[in-house]
C-alpha cells in the first residue's frame, strides 16, 4: 500500500514518567492481579472465621509489637519514598542515589522484623486453618516485600553504574510507586492479623 | 542523549521504499539460528509458537477423548481400566482447559493485537518469550508426569478430600495443582502484556471507538485473567501446602473446610468460561464483518455487552454448587444472575443476525464456521438456563447432561470460531490460503460430527448415566445411544485430521495470500503476509474505524521513528495521542532461562519444601541477567 507521511514525530521524548510511560501500566497491572490475590487471600481467612466457632483456633492471637513496629516504619517509610521520586523527577543523580540506599535499608530492616513477626504468631501453620492461613498470608506480603526489595537494591547498583542513564530515572519513579503499593497491602493486611483474632 | 547524538540518529524519514523495508528489517529480525530461535521476542514469532503448541495439546486432549468414547462405545467394555478412565478423563479435561482452550486464545492475540493496533511488537516482548517457555514447560510436565503413570485422576476441579492427601496418597494431584502454577502464571503475564499493549501501543488516531472488536474481546478477557486465576492460584498453593508440609486449609478436623476449595475453585472457574468464550466473540465480530462485508451492527452494544458478560461472570460461581446445599436466598440470587448472563450474549447474537441480514455475505469457510457456532451456542445457551434453575440442576447435577452443555458451550463457542479464524488468518500468517474445497468438507464434519457425538449425550443424562463413569452394565439401555455417540465423535475427530491435513497440504501448495486476501478492513491486513519482522515500515496513523475500507489505497502513516535501534510509539489511553518514543527490547536469552530456573523451582517444590531456599537464587540470577542492561544499544533507550 502507497503510504502518505501525515505527521513527524521525531520531536518526541524516548520515555516519561508515570501514565504516559508503558512500564508504569505494566506496575499498574500487576498490583491490580497482585491486590486480588491478597483479597482472596483475606477472602479465604474470613471463610474460615466465620465456619469456625471459636477462633483463633487452638492458639492465642499474633504478639502485636512486630506488626504494629512494621506499620510504623511503613508509614514513615513513604517520606523517604516521595524523595527519591521527587529527585528523580528531577533527574538529580546524587539524591536518587542516597534515597535508593535508604530504601534498601529500611527493606532490609522490615525483613528482619518480618522474620520476628513470624517467630511471634503463637501458632505454626501445621496447627489448624487458622495457623495455615495466617502463615499463607503472612508469607504472600513477605514474598512482595523481599521482591521489591531485590528490584531496590538492583537498582541501586545499577545507579552506581554507567548504565545510569536519564530514562533510568523513570525505572526509579517506577520502584517507588510499587512500594507505595507494599506499603499499601499492608495496612488492611495487619488490621486483619494482629486484630481480628482479638476481636 | 545530547543533541549532538540526536541528530546523528537515523530515522524512518530519511529513507524510503525497499530501503527503509530492509533496514527496519535488520533492526527487528529474530537473530538466525538455533540459539537465535530461542532468544526470540518478536510477538508473531512467539504468537505462532503459542498456537501451534496449543494445538498439539489439543490434538493431545482429542487423542484421550477417542478413548473414552471408545471405551464407552459399548456396554462392559475391557479396553480402559477404571484407573486408566480415572487418568484420562482428567488429563482431557485439564489439557483442554488449561493448555488448550485458555492459551490458543491468548496465542491468538499475541499475534493479532499488536498488529490491529498498528505497532511493533507487544508490550514487554521478553516477558511474552518468558510466557510462552512456562506454558510449554507447564504442558510438557502434565504430560511426562502421564506418561510416568503418575497423571491426575482427580477430575479437572481436583475435589477435596479426594485430592487430598489421606485418599490420594500419589504425587497425582500435586502435578495438577502446579501444572494449574506453570498455566496460570502464563496467562497473567500474556493479560498484562495484552492490557498495556492495548492501552499504550494503538496507533496514533485510533481512539477508543476506534478499536477492532477482537481487540476489544482481548482487553476485556485480559482483565477477567488477571482477576480470576488468583484465585486459582491460592487454591493451588494451599492444596500444595497442605499435600507437603501439612497445613489444615481443607482439613474439617482442624477447622478446615472442603467447600472453601469450591469456593476458590468456582471463583476461577467460572469466569473461565468467558475467558474462553469472549475471545471467539471476538473472532466471529472479525469474520463477520469481512464477509458481510459491512461493519458489525450496533458496536458500541457488542462492546457493552462485552464489558456487562465479564462483570456478571463474576457474580455466578455459586451456581456450580447448589447441590452443596446452600442458604435459599443465596440459590435464588445466583439462579437470578445465572439467567441474566443471557441478556448480554442474546444482545451480541443479535447484532451478528443484523449483521448479516444487511450485509451481502460471502459464504467462505470461515463464515460456515461463525454459522455453526451461533447455532450450537444457542443450544449450549438453552441447555445453560435449564442447569441455572435449582430445580433442574439438582436433578441433572453429575449426569452426562452437563457433559453435553459443557461441551455444547465449549466448542460451540470456543472451538467452531477458533477454526474460523485459523481460515480467516491463516493466510496472514503464513503467506497463503488454505484449500476452501477442504475447507468446506471440514465445516460440514465437524457440524454434523459435534452434534451426533453429544446431542445424544443430553438423553443420556435425562435417563441417569451419571458422568465420570468408566463404563455401564448392559441393561442400563445406554448401549445405543453411547454407540451413537462414540461413531460421531469419530467423525468429528475426523474433521481435525482434515483440518491438519488442510494445513500441512497449504503451507506448500496453497494460493498465495497477498496483503488482503479477503478485503478486509483491520490494520492487520496493511501489511505484508506474512508480516515482516517490524510488522509496519511506518507507524499507521487511524482516520476511521475501518481504515482500509475507508482509504485502500493508500495508508496515512507516522515518520520519525528510529531507524537505528527498536523504538515503539507510545500514545495517550483515550485519543491515542502520540507521546513517546519508546524503545523497545531487544532478543535475549534470559527469559528462558528464568523459566528453566522458574520450572526447576516448580517442580522441585512439590516434593520439599526446601526449594524455596535453594530454587530461588538462579530465579534472582536470571531475573537480574534479564533486567540489566547490555551493551550501547540498551543504554541509549
Ligand atoms: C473431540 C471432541 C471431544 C470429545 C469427544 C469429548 C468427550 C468427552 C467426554 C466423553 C467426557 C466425559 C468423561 C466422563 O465424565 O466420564 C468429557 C469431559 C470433559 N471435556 Fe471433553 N470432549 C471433547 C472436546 C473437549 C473440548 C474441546 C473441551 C474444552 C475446551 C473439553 C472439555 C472437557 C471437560 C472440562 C471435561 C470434564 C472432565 C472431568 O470430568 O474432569 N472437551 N469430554
Ligand atoms: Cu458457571
Amino acid at each position: 500500500m502507497r503510504q502518505t507521511i501525515v505527521r513527524n514525530v521525531g520531536d518526541l521524548p524516548t520515555y516519561g514518567y508515570g501514565p504516559q510511560s508503558g512500564p508504569w501500566w505494566g506496575a499498574m497491572g500487576f498490583m491490580a492481579l497482585e491486590g486480588m490475590g491478597f483479597a482472596l487471600a483475606i477472602g479465604a481467612y474470613l471463610y474460615l472465621y466465620a465456619v469456625n466457632p471459636s477462633w483463633p483456633i487452638g492458639a492465642t492471637p499474633p504478639d502485636l509489637w512486630p506488626g504494629t513496629a512494621e506499620v510504623i516504619i511503613y508509614l514513615l517509610s513513604i517520606i523517604p519514598n516521595e524523595m527519591t521520586n521527587r529527585a528523580a523527577h528531577r533527574q538529580d543523580l546524587a539524591r536518587v542515589r542516597t534515597g535508593l540506599i535508604v530504601m534498601s535499608l529500611i527493606g532490609i530492616a522490615l525483613l528482619v522484623l518480618r522474620g520476628f513477626e513470624f517467630a511471634h504468631l503463637n501458632t505454626r501453620w501445621d496447627n489448624s486453618a487458622y495457623g495455615s492461613i495466617v502463615w499463607l498470608i503472612l508469607g504472600l506480603h513477605t514474598t512482595h516485600l523481599v521482591t521489591d526489595l531485590g528490584d531496590t537494591v538492583v537498582l541501586t547498583v545499577l545507579m552506581f553504574t554507567r548504565h545510569a542513564k536519564p530514562r533510568r530515572f523513570s525505572d526509579v519513579t517506577d520502584n517507588v510507586f510499587y512500594w507505595n503499593f507494599v506499603v499499601l497491602a499492608w495496612l488492611p493486611l495487619y488490621a486483619l492479623l494482629d486484630w481480628v483474632p482479638r476481636l | 542523549m545530547s543533541m549532538m547524538a540526536e541528530q546523528r540518529e537515523l530515522r524512518d524519514d530519511a529513507l524510503n521504499g525497499l530501503q527503509l523495508s530492509t533496514h527496519m528489517e535488520s533492526i527487528w529480525r529474530t537473530p538466525s539460528g538455533f540459539s537465535g530461535a530461542l532468544m526470540s521476542v518478536d510477538h508473531k514469532v512467539v504468537g505462532r509458537r503459542y498456537i501451534v503448541t496449543a494445538f498439539a495439546f489439543l490434538l493431545l486432549g482429542g487423542l484421550l477423548a477417542v478413548l473414552m468414547r471408545v471405551q464407552l462405545a459399548k456396554p462392559e467394555s475391557t479396553f480402559l481400566s477404571a484407573d486408566k478412565y480415572n487418568q484420562i478423563f482428567t488429563m482431557h479435561g485439564s489439557t483442554m482447559m488449561f493448555l488448550f482452550a485458555v492459551p490458543v486464545m491468548e496465542a491468538f492475540a499475541v499475534y493479532l493485537v499488536p498488529l490491529m493496533v498498528g505497532t511493533r511488537n507487544i508490550a514487554f516482548p521478553r516477558l511474552n518469550a518468558f510466557s510462552y517457555w512456562m506454558f510449554l514447560f507447564g504442558g510438557c510436565f502434565l504430560w511426562i508426569s502421564f506418561a510416568l503413570n503418575v497423571g491426575p485422576d482427580v477430575g479437572w476441579f481436583a475435589y477435596v478430600p479426594l485430592s487430598s492427601l489421606q485418599y490420594t496418597p500419589t504425587k497425582r494431584p500435586d502435578v495438577w495443582a502446579q501444572m494449574i502454577t506453570f498455566t496460570e502464571v502464563a496467562a497473567l503475564a500474556v493479560s498484562v502484556e495484552i492490557v498495556v499493549t492495548v492501552f499504550k501501543q494503538r496507533a496514533p488516531g485510533m481512539t477508543l471507538d476506534r478499536i477492532p472488536l477482537f481487540v476489544w474481546a482481548m482487553l476485556v478477557t485480559s482483565f477477567l485473567v488477571m482477576f480470576a486465576m488468583p484465585s486459582i492460584m491460592v487454591a493451588s498453593t494451599s492444596m500444595i501446602l497442605d499435600r507437603l508440609v501439612n497445613t489444615r486449609f481443607y482439613d474439617s478436623s482442624s477447622g478446615g473446610h472442603p467447600l472453601l476449595w469450591q469456593h476458590l475453585f468456582w471463583f476461577f472457574g467460572h469466569p473461565e468460561v468467558y475467558i474462553i468464550f469472549i475471545p471467539g466473540t471476538g473472532m466471529v465480530s472479525a469474520i463477520l464483518a469481512t464477509f458481510a462485508r459491512r461493519p458489525v451492527v450496533g458496536y458500541p452494544v457488542v462492546i457493552l455487552s462485552l464489558i456487562a458478560t465479564g462483570f456478571l461472570s463474576f457474580g455466578l460461581w455459586v451456581h456450580h454448587m447448589f447441590v452443596t446445599g446452600l442458604p435459599q436466598l443465596g440459590a435464588g440470587l445466583f439462579t437470578a444472575s445465572s439467567m441474566l448472563i443471557a441478556v448480554p450474549s442474546g444482545l451480541q447474537i443479535f447484532c451478528w443476525l443484523a449483521t448479516l441480514w444487511d450485509g451481502r455475505p460471502v459464504y467462505r469457510t470461515p463464515l460456515l464456521f461463525v454459522i455453526g457456532f451461533i447455532v450450537i451456542f444457542v443450544m449450549g445457551g438453552l441447555s445453560g438456563v435449564m442447569v441455572a434453575s435449582v430445580p433442574i440442576d439438582t436433578q441433572v447435577h453429575d449426569t452426562y447432561f452437563v457433559v453435553a452443555h459443557f461441551h455444547y458451550v465449549l466448542i460451540g463457542g470456543a472451538v467452531f470460531p477458533l477454526i474460523g479464524a485459523v481460515y480467516y488468518w491463516f493466510p496472514k500468517i503464513t503467506g497463503r490460503m488454505l484449500s476452501e474445497r477442504l475447507g468446506r468438507w471440514n465445516f460440514w464434519l465437524a457440524f454434523v460430527g459435534f452434534n451426533v457425538a453429544f446431542f445424544p449425550m443430553h438423553i443420556l443424562g435425562l435417563i441417569g448415566m451419571p458422568r465420570r463413569v468408566y463404563t455401564y452394565t448392559a441393561d442400563m439401555d445406554w448401549a445405543h445411544l453411547n454407540l451413537l455417540s462414540s461413531g460421531g465423535a469419530l467423525i468429528f475427530a475426523l474433521s481435525f485430521a482434515l483440518l491438519l491435513a488442510n494445513v500441512i497440504h497449504s503451507l506448500r501448495n496453497g494460493a498465495l495470500a497477498g496483503d488482503n486476501p479477503w478485503n478486509a478492513s483491520t490494520l492487520e491486513w496493511a501489511t505484508s503476509s506474512p508480516p515482516p519482522p517490524q510488522n509496519f515500515d511506518r507507524i499507521p496513523v487511524v482516520k476511521h474505524r475501518d481504515p482500509l475500507w475507508f482509504d485502500n489505497e493508500s495508508l496515512p502513516v507516522v515518520a520519525g521513528l528510529s531507524a537505528e535501534r527498536r523504538e515503539v510509539l507510545l500514545t495517550s489511553l483515550a485519543e491515542a495521542e502520540p507521546q513517546i518514543r519508546e524503545a523497545s527490547p531487544e532478543p535475549s536469552i534470559w527469559p528462558l532461562l528464568t523459566a528453566i530456573a522458574t520450572t526447576v523451582f516448580f517442580i522441585g517444590s512439590i516434593f520439599t519444601p526446601w526449594a524455596v531456599l535453594w530454587g530461588t537464587p538462579p530465579m534472582a540470577v536470571a531475573l537480574i541477567g534479564w533486567f540489566w542492561p547490555a551493551g550501547h544499544k540498551e543504554d541509549e533507550e
